[in-house]
């Protein structure tokens, strides 16, 4: 476990780290400035050479900061987790220093950071989408995108007519299944497409 | 019957080669194996260059089967959500329940009875061995080698028939609750289980007879697909993999949930890291978790299965919301609003079979997570493609995906 002059010893090396209220593992806050410091520190010095997950947080269109980058890292000498929070500062176009040079696991979790949320890591090696396709325009994961997906001027006419939404296909529209947004549960149901007709409507020709 | 000699030229097959040769530099052939290939145990898409057999350029595609668990996750109550664990290490169902249940359960700070710890150790155990079964025999089948995938295959549905019996479906299992799991073990069960584990040895034997020693298994995957200590730790390399590559890294030992400090077990760990050693982890690792669950047998702890203090979070007894209006309240109250989370935030990671599964999860209170990240092994495990597969020849692309050993639902999410 990580004891107190662990965390006093860490606190004075670095001037924009403070550390905060936490309930399970040890959570610094650490600017974005000090980053890579901290975690080359940490890596060599402090035994915290595993990083187990790297993501990133919206807290809403609202918030004084809207994107933070959270990371942890695990010792097996403490045999204990650290929790690194950093806030994005620019809202409209949050950037981040990449880690991914000290952590080479960092590598795919900033690029899914990246896809889901919009975080532009600077000096990675190949930042570009990895769940979603290379062409997708959204941030998935950020708090104002719907979940049935965002409403488009030009909405595909195939599934305005079947969910009665004017979104863009998700990529298994079109697929084996179709479910619509309204009506009875039983006309809501997921369905195969071709066996998407009722007792009450009739088979589609 | 007269005779008709033609001649044809050839050219002379000596000069093209060496002229192929010259121009190989230039003429690297691009292949892509994926989405859908046997090798690939799902929808993983490698885009490799080749020179003649040789890779020189391996990039992983992921994401063909991402379904967007997270955003699901911020859109419905904690206990909605049980089902969807299941469907991310489609092979070890139950112990993803236990982590996520776990995770939850830190933010609220329930303890648990002990017959709920025991059972719940007791069914990671059984998903372990049964997701190695599955791991060991594609490895074998990958490597060439048909037999042992039948004697795995063979024991691992005995192993969903007991799944079958204790929570009512065979695969994706929802078995734990937030708090407890879903019922008590049946009557006669652990007794079925003592039997399938008296049994399951002979098994592992005779798979190991068949693949440990032999000849052409060793050498399609000695000395394939090595990654070192460093590597391992740079790449976030989990779970058996990690410890193939000798790195001693077991949460169950190094930071124990849900009781496992009680039972006596070994980490198997391995010397070089390659394709071999993977396997040797694994093989030894069912051996491990049979121990554990003669141990959780033998000391079977009586008692409740679900904890008496998550009174807002686990639906009460079915026969108790029909006949009493407190316990309908508190159940519409769950249904309705969604288990009561405290604010706060935790991670929590559980040794799964893949590796860490880990949960991250942030609460502002109320029945639905703001935000949940699963951190998957398997996503974490396949980085390393890009850096340790050139060099190698095409055909052992199997072997070193089949040593992995990932799911392509908890890497995709």
């Amino acid at each position: 476990m990580i004891d107190l002059d662990f965390t006093e010893s860490l606190l004075k090396h670095f001037t924009h780290v403070t550390k905060r209220h936490h309930d399970d593992c040890l959570t610094l806050d650490c600017g974005e400035s000090e980053v890579n410091k901290l975690f080359l520190h940490l890596r060599d010095e402090e035994t915290f050479d595993l990083l187990v997950d790297l993501t990133a947080i919206d807290h809403g269109e609202t918030a004084e900061f809207r994107f933070s980058v959270v990371s942890h890292l695990y010792s097996r000498i403490h045999r204990d987790y650290l929790r690194i929070h950093s806030i994005c500062e620019d809202n409209e176009s949050p950037k981040f220093p990449s880690v991914s040079s000290i952590f080479p696991a960092a590598n795919w979790h900033e690029r899914e950071a990246f896809d889901m949320f919009g975080i532009h890591f600077s000096d990675h090696p190949n930042l570009k989408r990895i769940l979603m396709w290379d062409e997708y325009p959204y941030y998935p994961l950020r708090k104002d995108f719907p979940l049935a997906g965002i409403e488009t001027p030009l909405p595909a006419a195939d599934v305005a007519e079947v969910t009665n939404a004017s979104v863009d296909p998700a990529p298994m529209m079109g697929g084996p299944f179709v479910a619509s947004s309204d009506g009875t549960m039983s006309e809501s149901e997921p369905r195969a497409k071709d066996e998407s007709w009722t007792e009450e409507s009739e088979k589609p020709s | 019957m007269s005779t008709k000699t033609v001649e044809i030229n050839v050219g002379d097959i000596g000069a093209r080669g060496a002229e192929a040769s010259a121009n190989a530099d230039s003429e690297k052939m691009a292949l892509n194996v994926g989405p859908s290939h046997p090798t690939t145990h799902g929808v993983l898409r490698l885009m490799m260059d080749l020179d003649g057999d040789v890779i020189t350029r391996c990039e992983p595609v992921l994401g063909y089967l991402h379904r967007g668990d997270e955003k699901i996750a911020e859109n419905m109550t904690y206990n909605q959500f049980v089902p969807y664990t299941d469907r991310l290490d489609y092979l070890a169902p139950l112990a993803n329940n236990v982590a996520y249940a776990i995770a939850v359960e830190k933010l609220t700070g329930i303890e648990l009875p002990e017959r709920c710890l025991s059972i719940r150790v007791l069914v990671c155990e059984l998903a372990r061995i049964s997701s190695h079964l599955l791991g060991m025999g594609v490895f074998g089948m990958d490597a060439g080698a048909w037999t042992p995938f039948m004697y795995t295959f063979t024991e691992r549905e005995k192993l969903y028939t007991l799944f079958e019996e204790l929570t009512g479906a065979r695969f994706t299992t929802s078995y734990t609750r937030i708090g407890g799991v879903a019922r008590d073990v049946p009557d006669g069960w652990l007794d079925r289980v003592t039997h399938f584990c008296e049994n399951l040895p002979k098994a592992i034997d005779e798979v190991e007879k068949l693949l440990t020693r032999n000849r052409i298994f060793l050498d399609r995957t000695e000395g394939i697909g090595e990654v070192s200590k460093e590597d391992a730790l740079a790449y976030g390399f989990t779970g058996p993999n990690l410890r193939a590559s000798g790195i001693d890294l077991d949460l169950r030992k190094d930071k124990p949930y849900s009781g496992y400090e009680k039972y006596e077990f070994d980490v198997p760990i391995g010397t070089r890291g390659d394709c071999y050693d993977r396997y040797l982890v694994r093989i030894e690792e069912v051996r491990q978790s049979l121990r554990i669950i003669k141990q959780v047998i033998d000391d079977f702890p009586p008692g409740l299965w679900y904890s008496e203090d998550a009174k807002k979070i686990f639906a009460p007894p079915k026969e108790k919301i029909l006949t009493s209006m407190e316990e309908l309240i508190q159940n519409f109250m769950i249904v309705t609003e969604g288990p009561q989370i405290p604010a706060g935030e935790v991670y929590f990671e559980a040794e799964n079979p893949k590796g860490a599964l880990g949960f991250y999860i942030v609460s502002k209170g109320g029945g639905v997570p703001y935000r949940l990240k699963i951190r998957a092994p398997s996503f974490c495990n396949l980085s390393i493609l890009e850096k340790m597969v050139p060099g190698h020849m095409l055909s052992d692309i199997t072997v070193i995906l089949g040593s992995l050993d990932f799911v392509m639902g908890e890497c995709d999410r």
